[in-house]
């Protein structure tokens, strides 16, 4: 197996997790930056409509590493899906692919189901409540929060910040009630 | 526009609220410097996206507690990243600008809970948080644009109904 095979496998967590964890510290020596993706949002809405809302009038423009860093984020999709794209669809517990297929959905070799997030979907309930309603739940509650699974889960617990194990659990907990109690209903739609 | 001292300082504090990146370098560098965070966020991508992490099946999975996988990656990122922390904190390891490293005490709200569950709604019916939105789209799946315009806003409105809010 050449070295390009070896890397379009999918990666085991204990080569991920690491590499993920070493962001913090080459962010904290390279330029003092804590470890934080969905400020990103925020700065969006402060550069593009801040509306005079208090929350929105500082300058962005100082933390305009946050957004090349996600415009990154956003490029290293696009390099991954030119040169290490696996073509294999993902491999999941037997599980979740007898229940989804419950839902109709069969379609494994995205990140994503094609069968929920596509344009044509968007006008479909469950393709509605999941991309808008869910889209909105996610800058929403990250900012209510006060970070999402960068800034509180990896950064704020390397840090061994309560509040930020409090929003991990948190996070966790809203998971799990989404995806046992509420998704069934939703997918079923 | 003129901005007096007054100002400036309010604008800090404004920044500073709930944010989770309020360092700031006291150098001021030029704007190419910015790059070095463009090249840490494409391996970053590349990563996510290799890793499954950003894949909606993976998020299933691991609210349905059917996978290791999710608990895995994010236990050991966490594990390398508190062993960074403690090592900067123990030796006082300085930033490459020669500047200090600062590490920003959290303080618990009830935002944290209740924004919190609201967020692993999202995280389970998107299958993404902030960061994987970006590399989801970034990969090709273009519909996420739709998400990632809701999750804007979404901190918009946070940002006008932040008053009214519980904390």
């Amino acid at each position: 197996m050449t070295f390009i095979e070896l890397i379009k496998q999918p990666w085991p967590w204990y080569v991920a997790g690491p590499i993920i964890g070493l962001m913090v510290p080459t962010l904290l020596i390279f330029g003092n930056k804590t470890f934080g993706i969905s400020s990103s949002l925020r700065h969006v809405c402060a550069a593009c409509f801040p509306a005079k809302i208090p929350f929105f009038q500082y300058d962005w423009k100082k933390e305009i590493w946050n957004l090349f860093f996600v415009f990154g984020i956003f490029l290293g999709g696009i390099i991954t899906a030119l040169y290490f794209k696996n073509d294999a669809a993902v491999v999941v517990d037997p599980r979740l692919i007898t229940e989804l297929s419950g839902y109709g959905i069969a379609d494994f070799s995205g990140l994503v189901p094609a069968e929920i997030f596509s344009w044509a979907s968007l006008a479909t309930p469950r393709g509605f409540i999941l991309m808008v309603i869910g889209g909105f739940f996610v800058g929403f509650g990250t900012r209510y929060a006060g970070g999402c699974t960068s800034g509180h889960a990896i950064m704020g617990l390397s840090n061994l910040q309560l509040p930020s194990l409090i929003a991990t659990i948190s996070f966790m907990a809203g998971g799990f009630i989404m995806a046992n109690l509420l998704l069934p209903f939703i997918l079923s739609l | 526009m003129i901005i007096n001292k007054k100002d400036t300082n309010t604008d800090f504090e404004v920044r500073s609220l709930d944010a989770i990146c309020k360092n700031q370098e006291a150098v001021e560098l030029p704007m190419w410097h910015n790059l070095q965070y463009l090249a840490f966020g494409v391996a970053f991508g590349i990563v996510l996206i290799k890793s499954e992490v950003i894949s909606w099946f993976r998020i299933q999975e691991m609210f349905r507690l059917q996978s290791f996988h999710m608990f895995g990656v994010i236990g050991s990122a966490v594990a390398v990243g508190a062993l960074s922390v403690f090592l900067i904190k123990k030796f006082k390891i300085k930033s490459i600008h020669g500047e200090e490293i600062i590490l920003p005490e959290k303080t618990f709200n009830k935002g944290q809970i209740y924004g919190g569950l609201l967020f692993g709604f999202g995280w389970a019916m998107t299958g993404a948080c902030p960061g994987p939105l970006f590399a989801q789209l970034g990969y090709g799946a273009i519909a996420t644009s739709a998400t990632i315009l809701m999750a804007i806003v979404g901190t918009w409105v946070y940002g006008l109904l932040r008053e009214k809010l519980p904390v």
